[in-house]
């Protein structure tokens, strides 16, 4: 048979030396080359090779493409299949029958396929990115598969097997496809997932410290708070143990004291006198130091409370300065005070307490001062805040003395009263008072300026061997001026001087007070102004601020008063004659300057011929060095020693003017002749169950000159005060049986105020009733039991005061001089 | 006896007297109130005070032996008796009178009893001592002295 085929190229490289004429076999089947590519090969016989012949006669058999194994191609040695398809003479059936199609073959038709490159162009995106890995395999023997394309690396990576179909029934093949490279680890994901994890350790990490934190931190807090309480168990502790302990040490130390006031009235020659006055002063210091410490305790346990009674300041001010005379004289320093005219005359507040704060600074004042003043000065707060921006910058030398001070305006710097948003405006009744006390002493060292206010701190370990003291003064002065809503500061310049200021709220006295009491307290300032009202005064002294003192305290005496800086001023002054001058009233400082030398002085009074000439008073510094110059023998001088006092002053007009009648009694006395002066002829009603008692008081009061009537009980003490009736006072023991203190009390108030109202409304007649029309006799409790319960039982059912039983003298003076004078 | 061995006597006795507790400055206080107007104050006032106690002491026996015992009534008295010995300035008495008071308040019998007898035993004391003191006054009176306070 002759056939025009196409055959592929054979596996075996042309050369032509191996070309071998193909066997003799039955049939042949040469190639006719299609394309040029493969002209080089010049015939084959298909039939020849075993592989080739399979081929193609499973072609004509099949009727079906039929593909080779894959092999060598010839010359380009790559890996290729051929194709071959039956060309058959006519239509077959499909059902035709091999034997059919044998017949039937014309010829055959093949192509050669180059399986790289075929891939390669199919898969070219895939296969070419070398990304992933295509292995084609014959795998029509399982056992032995063909690679027909793609590196035999075999890996046990994720493989994915297509099964491909060329048409060729009798052939079966493989597409496997994998990745090239490994799958990358998730990096990713496992850096998430790693991460998420480290953050979720960590914040559980995080919840359970701050969970162990809490815990913690609880467990300190309780145990904290047990400390704590325990730390204020033992501060009330010690605060009781202190009170306890001072308070024990105070019944023997007034034993002590008691036994040598005893002491001083029996037969003493002059050392044994001396030895006890300077016992006596050891243990008053004791009393004192012991005092000022049960002070610190109640404080700091917050059991201080604030009087609130009527007092006069400059009454105060007077005994404070009289207590101080003694040792500023001796020191040489001028002591000096002065009181405001705005500051009204009576005001409500704790006299005790003021007294303290005030001694407390003069004291320290007087302790570190050598030379110089100290001057105390007490305004009205609206006074200084008006004049804080009036007054322009004082001169150094414009002091008391002479000598510069720290300036006071520093001291109240930092006052909240002072600043714009804290000024309190005042209730009407209320007086702000600011109080300076300025010295010219040693000043506080720059840098103990801060701890000053501490309790038991002292400027340096030896204060309190040179000076003595305990360094409590200052910090318990703070709490007291708190306790007194002010508040306190200080200006120091080491050297120079120290000014304490502070301020105190009050109320006022005068303007709440009954018209009975107010009636007692006019008496008083008038009768002793009565006598020296209307005379005129001439002061030489050159220092304005010592003047103005001087002019304060005599014009308390109702006198006029001018001031002249030269003394010949004054002269020509009391020369002219316009308005007559009773007394001059001279500066020590002039006095050495001036006039020591000169008999001009006095002969120009002398002969002023109108009336009689003014007397001549000398302000001196101390009692010693005033002796001398008198001596002169001019003129009748008087010497009034200062701390320039109204008293004093009033004492020496008297002595020399021969006004008044009564000279000033010794201290000592004080007591017993004032409490005679208070209850001379009045009337006194004793109220008390027991006989004993009743006689002994009776007896006190008969001594001190009062008309007494006794009665035992509560009952007649009510018949007895019904008004009207000549009783000034009565004094009423609480525990009595039937009816007691307080119930009787009640009752007499009931009626008196019944009785007033009836009065007022004109039912009843004043004449019938003494002409008084206000009817409130003082009644004061008699009690063994001064707790602070009974006093406030005793004032609300209308009492007037208490004393104890027995009657002690100091106690019953203070109490009876609130009604009395 | 000499004057003034009478008197040196009396201080003695009167600042024992002080010394152990018997007398308290009250009593000097009673002292002062005694003048030319009321020369005897003290005497008086004592005898007063001794009549006084007898009588609360025997109100006290009384109500102590009671089956059912007023412990108001006995705390009343025990005050009565209390108040005129502060005055006097018997202060043994007086302290006595302070503890009686506190049995009084704790009903406690016995501790009452106690006291009682205390009480009695103090007052016998002072009384003695006061009219002994009294005696020499009155010796140093005739004496023709006055006797020193």
């Amino acid at each position: 048979m002759d056939t025009l085929e196409q055959n592929p190229v054979h596996k075996d490289d042309y050369n032509p030396d191996l070309l071998e004429p193909s066997p003799i076999q039955e049939e042949y089947a040469p190639v006719v080359f299609a394309q040029d590519i493969v002209s080089h090969v010049v015939s084959i016989d298909m039939l020849s090779g075993q592989e080739d012949s399979k081929n193609v006669l499973c072609a004509r058999k099949s009727g079906k493409g039929v593909l080779t194994a894959p092999f060598r191609l010839l010359k380009t040695n790559r890996l290729g299949v051929i194709l071959t398809f039956a060309v058959y003479k006519r239509d077959l059936p499909l059902n035709a029958t091999p034997t059919e199609r044998i017949q039937a073959t014309d010829g055959y038709l093949g192509g050669v396929f180059d399986i790289e490159s075929l891939v390669e162009k199919l898969l070219q995106q895939l296969a070419s990115k070398q990304t992933i890995l295509v292995n084609v395999l014959d795998t029509t023997n399982q056992s032995y598969p063909i690679s027909m394309y793609g590196l035999n690396a075999s890996n046990d990576g994720l493989e994915h097997v297509s099964l491909l179909n060329f048409g060729d029934p009798f052939r079966k093949h493989e597409m496997r496809c994998r990745f090239k490279q490994k799958p990358p680890w998730p990096w990713l994901g496992i850096t998430t997932s790693i991460g998420i994890l480290v953050i979720a350790l960590l914040v559980g990490h995080i919840f359970h410290a701050t969970v162990n934190r809490i815990a913690k931190v609880e467990d300190d807090c309780h145990k904290m708070m047990e400390l704590k309480k325990q730390a204020e168990a033992a501060d009330v502790a010690k605060s009781q143990f202190l009170a306890t302990v001072s308070h024990e040490i105070r019944t023997p130390m007034n034993g002590v004291l008691g036994m040598l006031h005893m002491l001083m009235d029996t037969d003493l020659d002059v050392t044994q006198l001396d030895y006890v006055r300077t016992a006596q002063a050891s243990g008053k210091a004791l009393v004192a130091l012991i005092n000022e410490v049960l002070d610190q305790a109640k404080i700091e346990s917050g059991k201080l409370e604030l009087e609130e009674v009527q007092f006069d300041l400059r009454a105060i001010l007077d005994d404070v300065l009289s207590l101080f005379s003694g040792k500023s004289q001796d020191k040489g320093v001028e002591l000096a005070v002065y009181i405001s005219d705005q500051v009204p005359q009576m005001l409500i507040g704790d006299p005790g307490r003021f007294r303290q704060i005030i001694i407390n600074l003069m004291g320290n004042s007087i302790k570190f001062t050598e030379k110089g003043h100290i001057l105390v000065t007490v305004h009205l707060v609206e006074e200084v805040i008006d004049s804080i921006e009036v007054e322009t910058e004082s001169s150094s030398e414009n002091t008391l003395s002479g000598f510069p001070v720290a300036d006071r305006r520093q001291s109240w710097k930092g006052f909240r009263t002072f600043s714009q948003e804290g000024f309190i405006h005042p209730f009407s009744h209320s007086i702000n008072l600011i109080v300076s006390v300025e010295d010219t002493g040693e000043g506080i060292p720059l840098e103990a300026q801060s701890r000053v206010f501490t309790p038991f701190m002292q400027v340096g370990p030896s204060i309190s061997r040179t000076h003595g003291g305990t360094g409590i003064g200052l910090s318990i002065s703070k709490c007291l001026v708190n306790l007194m809503k002010g508040e306190i500061g200080f200006a120091s310049i080491p050297k120079i001087g120290s000014t304490f200021t502070f301020t105190a709220i009050f109320t006022s006295g005068s303007s709440s007070s009954k018209k009975y009491k107010s009636q007692q307290i006019n008496k008083m300032s008038n009768s002793v102004s009565s006598e020296f009202y209307g005379m005129r005064a001439l002061v030489m002294d050159p220092r304005p601020v010592r003047a103005k003192v001087s002019k304060y305290q005599i014009r308390r005496l109702g006198i006029h008063v001018e001031v002249v800086s030269q003394w010949k001023q004054g002269l020509s002054s009391i020369c002219r004659g316009s308005n007559a001058i009773n007394m001059v009233i001279v500066e020590q400082e002039v006095w050495d300057k001036y006039l020591n030398n000169s008999t001009l002085f006095f002969d120009t009074l002398e002969k002023i011929d109108y009336g009689t000439p003014p007397k001549v008073f000398l302000l001196s510094n101390s009692i010693s060095s005033s002796g001398a110059n008198i001596s002169t023998g001019v003129c009748n001088m008087t010497v009034i020693p200062k701390p320039l006092r109204s008293s004093m002053l009033a004492a020496a007009l008297q002595r020399t003017m021969g006004v008044g009648n009564k000279g000033n009694p010794c201290n000592g006395q004080l007591n017993s002749l004032s409490l005679r002066n208070l209850l001379l002829g009045r009337k006194i009603l004793i109220v008390d169950d027991n006989n004993v008692n009743l006689k002994v008081a009776a007896g006190a009061m008969k001594k001190y000159g009062a008309d007494v009537v006794s009665a035992t009980r509560g009952i007649e003490a009510i018949e007895l005060l019904t008004p009207p009736h000549q009783f000034d006072a009565c004094f009423m023991d609480i525990q009595m049986p039937e009816m007691d203190g307080f119930e009787a009390t009640r009752r007499i108030r009931d009626m008196e105020h019944n009785i007033n109202n009836r009065i007022h409304h004109g039912e009843l007649s004043v004449e019938a009733y003494n002409n008084v029309s206000n009817w409130h006799v003082s009644i004061l409790a008699m009690t063994a039991d001064v707790i602070q319960a009974t006093r406030e039982e005793c004032l609300r059912c209308g009492m007037d005061g208490y004393v104890s039983k027995p009657f002690e003298a100091e106690q019953l003076y203070r109490e009876v001089s609130r009604f009395f004078q | 006896m000499d004057l003034v061995q009478l008197q040196r006597q009396f201080v003695d006795y009167k600042t024992s007297l002080y010394h152990e507790g018997f007398l308290d400055e009250q009593f000097t206080q009673l002292q002062e109130l005694q003048d030319e107007n009321n020369p005897d104050f003290v005497v008086e006032v004592v005898s007063l005070f001794f009549e006084d106690s007898e009588r609360l002491l025997n109100e006290l026996a009384r109500a102590l032996e009671q089956q059912n015992i007023d412990y108001k009534r006995i705390d009343a008295h025990v005050h009565q008796l209390k108040g005129s010995s502060s005055s006097i300035g018997a202060q043994r008495v007086q302290k006595v009178c302070i503890a009686f008071r506190n049995y009084c308040e704790e009903q406690n019998v016995e501790g009452c009893l106690k006291c009682l007898q205390q009480v009695r035993h103090e007052y016998s004391l002072v009384k003695t001592k006061l009219e002994s003191l009294f005696q020499l006054e009155q010796q140093i009176l005739t004496a023709g002295g006055s006797f020193p306070m």
